[in-house]
């Protein structure tokens, strides 16, 4: 196993002429497509539950129910939902779309018309997504009757509510089977994003961050509309098993030229939706911010599912992604692999552990846009499955300290986690999916999942691939840097806490068990989810073994993507990266978690060392603060588009308030007010003045009639 | 024998010297009712330049041999009759008032 030092091909950059892109892929892989079939129609139970709750939720809140009966009712429908889809996943032998009601069907001009039934799309990419979907969000649900009991005279029916609207959304985005109805669910998450991340409305930063999560993705969901659009204009329809049947009958790049010229845009503005949604580069903004909202809303949307619904729609759009442009593909894993790493050096740098947390979710979508983008459906897929479970353990366990705590999130404020009384759960659930997190070699999910996109990066050939391979793999270094450097803070070392200045709720009087003087560690709910979920992370290394997510991908319209098997001949250790990736990788993680030992637990002291030494340096003192400072994007979005529009803004309310309102609107109501202004010292009741007035009257019209004849010949001689 | 007088006086005096008298005591009206701020005295002012329209009217008429300037003199005596009714009437009520002529105190009604 020693690897052959001398052959270090791997090194070398595989950048290729853009005219040499491997084009076996463009070739539309036969996979099957859907047929409608009759039976089946229980499935839309998937979506319905979540709608009975909401309703029922809302109930609750119209009726002032002050207990937890929206939390039971929620959790009992999501587990419904959850058992319907098992139940589907259990009698599924091929491809099928259920047919639940007629929705649009509207004749467009000469023989076109616009079809768009809410029928199910029920294929294996679908039953993968739905089923971490419906099960997280009932177990986090779970989590969130114990977590928001503070508020349970305030907003817990309206909390619940907002979460059931989630799933009904979700499971629409994901099981539709046109684009319409994905395009429904599409907004419908987004709303509710809006809704929780608002949920403390009370708070100005939470009702900001609830905006600008809305607004940011209203950019993404512009893309996703214009390429809905375009595509029922090129297609003539938007379910996907016509489009699906169009692209196997050959509409790739070459025959696309006829199709018009839009047609080559129909990936990038699907993509432009997928980037907004799922937190990528230019629109990533909004996600650090989404932390404003309740820690279950920041695990279960912001981390777990919604945010995975771009790599959703570009796994379902795969086909067309490959044969529409040659270009598209590369454009999404080069836009994965910088946000990933861009994402990783801002994590670096956070002391909030939910913000870091929080950037390692845009680090990590960033990994699964690499993927799709270099061909591996199956590894972006993958790790979307992966990253739900260990992703939500994270956040779950960052919520119990912050519910603990009394909101502290400072790393810095919270240490010995581990040996405080009761938080051992916590506390090792934490460590477990940290080591998902960086990707530990072997007993952690993200190991398989991660090392799959990353070797991938360096098999397929594509504009800078190899370079996108290296650049994953010092994301990985830093990613095991930062993860480490929270556990390491918070988990060990010595005892000391400083509590957080969060009062819960409303309820500070009255038996208050938050205290704000003492932690209190996380009861049976919040402990309970944590372990089901962790065992759910574990068990995702068992499906990598038996292929099971293979198998998934592969049978879906997404597998195009899924490598198949390897060739056989592997000459040397560095030939196959398939081969040496888990190594270097492993290497790689080890070294991260090293340092971050070192820095953060070994020598804390030394990291503050580091740092004075660091900004002491003039040349260098930027990088710290720039990365403390989130590269200063968000101040950038704010000179280059928030700045002109508010300037732009202000210079439009002045023209209203003076043009228009002053001027026009005003002035016409003023106008026989000053008319009478100007004419009022005529008025004065003087009866000799009125006299004045008429005899100068008579004067006037006796001269003009005299003198009518002259004036006459004068103007008309001069004219 | 008056009727003869009158015939001969108009052979004699020309349309101008009536439209003379008609100016004069028109203007007289005229600047009596400006400089002037007794009500009576106004009203009587009025009066004159009544009947500084009326001379004009019946000079023009005899000029013209034309009786419908004749008619209008009827006309213009009775309004100036009418008028003089109400409008002493309303000087009495005024002074009844304000014991006063003064027309400049007045003039609040113009609200």
């Amino acid at each position: 196993m020693i690897p052959a030092l001398h052959n270090l091909q791997f090194l070398q950059p595989k950048l290729l002429p853009l005219a040499m892109v491997d084009h076996h892929h463009a070739d539309p892989v036969a996979f099957p497509i859907a047929h409608a079939i009759e039976a089946m129609s229980w499935a839309g139970w998937i979506l319905w539950l979540p709608m009975i709750s909401l309703v029922l939720c809302g109930a609750c809140a119209a009726l002032r129910i002050r207990n937890k009966l929206p939390a039971i009712i929620t959790v009992l429908s999501l587990a419904g939902s959850f058992f319907v889809t098992l139940l589907l996943y259990l009698n599924y032998h091929e491809p099928v779309t259920i047919h639940l009601f007629e929705w649009f069907n509207i004749a467009v001009g000469d023989g076109n018309s616009f079809v768009a039934a809410f029928s199910l799309y029920v294929d294996k990419l679908t039953l993968l997504w739905m089923l971490f979907v419906t099960g997280l969000s009932c177990l986090i649900a779970l989590y969130a009757s114990e977590y928001m009991e503070a508020d349970l005279k305030s907003g817990y029916a309206r909390f619940f509510a907002g979460v059931s609207v989630f799933v009904f959304a979700m499971s629409s985005l994901v099981m539709g089977d046109n684009l319409l109805m994905l395009y429904l669910g599409w907004e419908g998450v987004g709303f509710a994003s809006y809704w929780l991340i608002g949920y403390y409305y009370q708070k100005p930063s939470a009702v900001a961050a609830a905006k600008k999560a809305f607004i940011v993705n209203r950019i993404g969901d512009l893309g996703l509309a214009l390429g809905l659009y375009l595509t029922w204009h090129h297609f003539g329809t938007i379910q996907y098993t016509e489009i699906f049947a169009a692209i196997q009958h050959g509409v790739d790049a070459e025959h696309g030229e006829t199709g018009g010229w839009y047609i080559k845009y129909i990936p990038f503005m699907l993509m432009l939706g997928a980037f907004g949604k799922s937190a990528q580069l230019p629109l990533y903004v909004w996600l650090p911010d989404a932390m404003e909202g309740p820690t279950p809303v920041s695990a279960l949307i912001h981390a777990a599912t919604m945010v995975t619904a771009g790599v959703y729609l570009l796994c379902r759009m795969y086909p067309l992604l490959e044969a529409l442009h040659p270009l598209a593909l590369p454009t999404v894993a080069w836009i994965g692999g910088l946000t990933a790493l861009l994402a990783a050096t801002i994590g670096m740098a956070q002391f909030d552990i939910k913000r870091i947390m929080a950037y390692s979710t845009v680090s990590q979508l960033g990994y699964m846009f690499l993927g799709v983008g270099v061909m591996t459906t199956y590894g972006g897929a993958y790790h979307v499955f992966t990253h739900a479970f260990f992703k939500a353990v994270l956040f779950l366990t960052c919520g119990a300290i912050m519910h603990g705590f009394a909101g502290q999130l400072d790393l810095r404020k919270v240490s010995g986690l581990t040996k405080m009384p009761g938080w051992r759960i916590v506390s090792w659930t934490m460590f477990y999916a940290c080591l998902c997190l960086v990707g530990f070699p072997y007993i952690s999910s993200g190991f398989y999942s991660k090392d799959m996109i990353m070797a991938q990066a360096f098999i397929s050939h594509g504009p800078g691939f190899t370079a996108l391979g290296v650049i994953a793999l010092v994301t990985a270094l830093m990613t095991a840097y930062y993860t480490f450097r929270v556990w390491f803070r918070v988990c060990l070392g010595p005892v000391q806490y400083e509590m957080g200045d969060e009062h819960h709720g409303d309820d500070e009087h009255g038996d208050d068990h938050h205290g704000h003087d003492k932690p209190h560690a996380p009861r049976w709910a919040i402990n309970t989810t944590l372990l089901i979920i962790t065992l759910g992370a574990i068990a995702s290394i068992v499906l990598y073994y038996t292929h099971w997510g293979q198998d998934m991908v592969a049978g879906s319209s997404a597998g195009g993507g899924v490598p198949s098997a390897h060739h056989g001949e592997t000459h040397g250790f560095w030939d196959d990266p398939h081969t040496w990736m888990p190594w270097v990788a492993s290497i790689t993680t080890v070294v991260g978690i090293i340092i971050a030992w070192f820095f953060h637990l070994a020598k804390r002291e030394a990291a503050d060392q580091l740092k004075a030494i660091l900004l002491a340096n003039p040349i260098i003192r930027w990088l710290p603060t720039a990365m403390e400072n989130k590269w200063y994007v968000d101040e950038l979005y704010h000179a280059v588009i928030r700045a002109p529009l508010w300037i732009g803004g202000h210079i439009l309310y002045w023209l209203d308030m003076n043009l228009l309102d002053f001027a026009i609107v005003d002035g016409i109501a003023h106008l026989p007010r000053w008319l009478g202004r100007a004419f009022r010292p005529l008025h004065n009741g003087i009866l000799q003045s009125y006299a004045v007035s008429m005899a100068g009257g008579i004067g006037l019209v006796a001269l003009l009639v005299l003198f009518m004849p002259r004036i006459l010949q004068w103007l008309g001689g001069g004219g | 024998m008056t009727t003869v007088l009158a015939t001969e006086l108009l052979t004699v005096l020309t349309l101008n010297q009536y439209l003379l008298v008609s100016a004069v005591l028109f203007t007289v009206g005229l600047v009596g009712f400006l400089a002037r701020r007794n009500l009576i005295v106004m009203f009587l002012c009025t009066e004159l330049m009544f009947q500084a329209g009326a001379i004009a009217f019946i000079a023009f008429s005899r000029f013209h041999l034309e009786v419908s300037g004749q008619v209008f003199v009827i006309f213009i005596l009775t309004v100036a009759a009418a008028e003089a009714a109400l409008a002493l009437a309303l000087v009495v009520l005024l002074y009844r008032r304000k014991e006063t002529l003064n027309a400049e105190l007045w003039s609040e009604l113009r609200e």
